[in-house]
């Protein structure tokens, strides 16, 4: 196990790409200090920012100790190992990942998990936008496998072009949730923003707490006492479930729950 | 005085009848010339093909709609992003890569001579602004006339003079080298939600339908002596049956050609030759189409070849970019540009497993190789419509081997597989043949006496490639023969080498061609066009023209008109 604390508060972003279990695999040392990262524009080597040990233990791989707020891209495109960082962590926190897991005990950046594949990111804290996100501009990168699970709240545009996966928001949600989404679901536990599921054309968003107001490009669709999120989970209702968006010919659903959303009370009327 | 001497080369030379003979050329002050003294820098090119520098006749590389796309796409730039060296600059690709990569990439592919074929009159600024930018090729532009309001009305009322007069002064005006039209009478129609469905359908607003357009610039662009003929983008192009539209098209222009030269260029005709009634009885026009270019002589054509890749498709057919968005649902910008055009823009993949993709890609190739003369049609993939330009090189393995069309197709789609009719053609290009489709045949078309050959007085500007002719079995080795086509050996540009091994290693800011065409009576800017401009466009008169000062290196080609 590779164990990294910061020596300093880092004040401008770094690019450590290379702090994945797959890149330290089978690396001495040496090699795994010289690894290359950059502060700013300045290329540096990884244990110019880091003080790096190693102890035998087997997992996690990687253990981040401190305060990682500007720390970029960790566990990029990794493929399997555990990465645990006791603190904050920058944005892109594993982009592009296609197995492993990540757990961070604090919050993260934006971006986080864009474009994954498969895996696991834990967050002990908040998340920034952009979570689960495709890159800006592209409408086929969009977070396709996988499970990231929020324990605080998460900010706006949050599962862009979902096409797979699970996310699991305990805290509240920001505007535009799952906007333009195809598949997967979303879970929302406290207060979502407008705009949920905006474009979406399939795939699921569920809001146990509060929702304001369904985007009128959405129709009632039924009443049902309870949803399935995943293999192993399903939450108890009774949901309002919604079908949209029209606009887009879509077929996806938001299920709102009935109960805490007192003000949706006249949609019944159209049932 | 800089001299050179490319030595020892095997030299193809269409315009000189020169096939493959071991010559040297000799270079002196950017121009080919008879010989060079003792101390000329000499290229040893013993055992390499040196052709005349690659001409590209239709290639999206500046102006408003391209930036657009730019601006539209991070997630194509964040794949492609180029480094800067001590020579070059910084940039990014992918479908639309930026200024000078653009230069770069056709630079060290051997090419020297790129045309911009849709500049929006209005966006013309901005479009010089850019090829300014395009470093080591020298470069035109062609701006958009079809459907500008002061055609649509003189040819409506037959004055077909007074609309060539005013034709040489919005060449002038642009600082435009050829007359193009796209989709004649639709993107007019477009500005009213509407579309023209073939040449005879009547353009809302004006009294006049397509064929009366085509057949009238084609008539204005005869009477300028313009070195190009007309730059035609067909109606209906990209809808399945169009192949139609286009023999009509073609055949409306017969009895225009009197002394056998073109009277018009068909652009992308791939997208202008589907068969079927639909996109699932989606079948290739390209035998029809070949038939009958092959028994006449009056078009030049180019291919407009699918690379099946993520790309960005933009053109000035609007109505056209909006059956695309119907049909994937991408982002989609549509733009009316005054009284003069349309636009529109809308990133597209193209894939081996849609049967209308491959069989698109099958149709291009059909027509390059079922067209038997190499001096009708030439290679372009509509840059970045089809395909980028950089994948040139693979169109050429498909040409010149029959192994590397049937290693595609047998990752196409099924019925496309079955449909196509490239198993049934065993053509093979030779390398002359290729020399003829990728620079002389275009340089031909297009009028440019002094590019395209190497025959003393042309300019300097020459591709020399690591093809070995005698040794090589071109169509069983057709991955070594793409990538020396992918990274020239040398690429020389106006006496100076900038390219070495696929490297840049010179630096030329290539010229910008215009026609300063002097017809006999002067257009009549009067009052009332003054007040037109006041009341239709957002810009007035007198800062609508390009000045020379614009252009960085100006070419200016003077023509002296029958009118």
């Amino acid at each position: 196990m590779i164990t990294l604390r910061p020596l300093r508060k880092f004040e401008v972003p770094v690019q450590a790409a290379c702090i994945s279990p797959d890149v330290f695999k089978g690396k001495t040392a040496t090699e795994i200090a010289n690894l290359p990262v950059t502060e700013g524009n300045q290329p540096l080597k990884l244990c110019d920012l880091f003080e790096i040990t190693e102890d035998s233990a087997e997992t996690p791989a990687i253990t981040i100790n401190g305060d990682a707020g500007k720390v970029k891209r960790v566990g990029s495109c990794m493929t399997s190992g555990e990465i645990v960082i006791n603190g904050d962590c920058g944005m892109h926190t594993g982009e592009k990942m296609l197995g492993g897991k990540i757990i961070v005990n604090g919050n993260v950046g934006g971006w986080t998990g864009n474009e994954m594949k498969a895996g696991t990111i834990e967050i002990h804290g908040d998340a920034g936008d952009y979570l689960a996100s495709p890159y800006r501009g592209s409408s086929s990168t969009g977070m396709k496998g996988g499970l990231i699970t929020v324990d605080g709240k998460v900010g706006s545009d949050v599962g862009c072009y979902l096409r797979g996966g699970v996310l699991k928001i305990k805290g509240g949600a920001g505007r535009f949730l799952g906007y333009h989404m195809s598949d997967g679901a979303i879970l929302v536990d406290k207060e979502c923003e407008t705009r949920a599921g905006a474009c979406m054309t399939g795939g699921k968003i569920v809001i146990t707490g509060t929702i304001e107001e369904v985007m009128p490009t959405f129709t009632i669709d039924g009443v049902k006492p309870k949803v399935k999120i995943d293999d192993t989970q399903s939450v108890a209702g009774p949901f309002y479930v919604f079908l949209g968006d029209l606009s887009e010919h879509g077929t996806g659903k938001i299920f709102v729950n009935k109960a805490n959303n007192p003000q949706m009370k006249f949609y019944e009327k159209y049932l | 005085m800089t001299e050179l001497l490319i030595k020892n080369g095997f030299v193809f030379d269409p315009i000189n009848g020169i096939n493959g003979e071991k010559m040297d050329v000799a270079i002196k002050n950017g121009k080919i010339v008879g010989k060079v003294t003792r101390k000329a820098h000499v290229i040893d090119a013993t055992g390499l093909t040196v052709m005349p520098g690659g001409v590209d006749i239709h290639t999206h590389v500046a102006g408003g709609e391209v930036n657009t796309g730019r601006i539209i796409r991070p997630e194509d730039h964040v794949k492609d992003v180029e480094r800067k060296t001590r020579l070059t600059r910084s940039g990014t690709g992918y479908s639309i890569p930026s200024t000078f990569t653009t230069g770069y990439r056709y630079s060290r592919m051997g090419y020297t001579t790129i045309m911009n074929p849709s500049m929006a009159p209005l966006e013309a600024k901005h479009t010089h602004e850019e090829l300014n930018d395009i470093p080591l090729v020298d470069k035109a532009t062609y701006p958009l006339l079809g459907d500008w309001w002061f055609v649509l009305e003189n040819l409506a009322k037959g004055n077909i003079e007074e609309c060539a007069r005013h034709v040489a002064w919005m060449l002038d005006t642009t600082k435009g080298y050829a007359i193009k039209i796209v989709n004649p009478g639709g993107l007019e129609s477009w500005g009213f939600g509407h579309n023209v469905h073939s040449i005879d359908d009547q353009v809302p607003n004006f009294c006049i339908t397509p064929r009366e357009i085509i057949r009238g610039l084609a008539k204005v662009n005869k009477l300028l002596n313009l070195p190009h003929s007309i730059h035609l983008h067909t109606n209906n192009l990209g809808l399945p049956g169009n192949y139609t539209t286009t023999l009509d098209t073609m055949r409306a222009l017969e009895d225009l050609s009197t002394d056998g030269k073109p009277v018009a260029h068909i652009t992308h005709l791939q997208f202008s030759s589907f068969g079927g009634d639909s996109w699932s009885h989606f079948t290739s026009g390209a035998e029809e189409i070949a038939g009958y270019l092959n028994a006449h002589n009056h078009m030049t054509v180019d291919m407009g070849q699918i690379i099946f890749t993520d790309t960005t498709t933009m053109t000035a057919d609007g109505p056209f970019e909006f059956t695309l968005y119907e049909l994937s649902g991408h982002k989609w910008v549509n733009s009316d540009i005054e009284t003069e055009t349309s636009g529109g823009i809308i990133p597209f993949h193209y894939k081996k497993n849609n049967a209308v993709n491959a069989t698109q890609w099958s149709i291009g190739l059909e027509l390059a190789l079922l067209i038997k003369d190499p001096w009708k049609i030439f290679l372009t993939t509509d840059h970045p419509n089809a395909g980028p330009f950089f994948a040139y090189p693979r169109i050429l393995a498909w040409l010149m081997s029959k192994q590397a069309r049937t290693a595609t197709l047998n990752h196409c789609h099924k019925k496309a597989q079955k449909k196509s009719l490239l198993p049934s053609i065993d053509r093979e290009l030779t390398l002359y043949e290729l020399a003829i489709m990728t620079r002389a045949g275009q340089a031909k078309a297009l009028g440019l006496k002094n590019k395209g050959h190497l025959g003393v007085g042309a300019d300097a500007d020459v591709a020399i490639y690591n093809i070995n002719p005698e040794t090589t079995d071109i169509a069983a080795t057709y991955k070594t023969v793409r990538r020396a086509f992918k990274h020239a050996a040398y690429t020389v540009k106006d006496g100076k080498i900038v390219v070495k091994n696929g490297k840049v290693v010179g630096e030329a800011s290539g010229r910008t061609m215009w026609l300063d065409v002097q017809t006999k009576e002067p257009c009549i800017i009067d009052e009332e066009m003054k007040r037109k401009f006041r009341q239709y466009w957002t810009v007035e008169y007198d800062n609508y023209p390009v000045f020379d000062h614009y252009l960085r290196v100006p070419e200016k080609l003077t023509i002296k008109a029958t009118v």
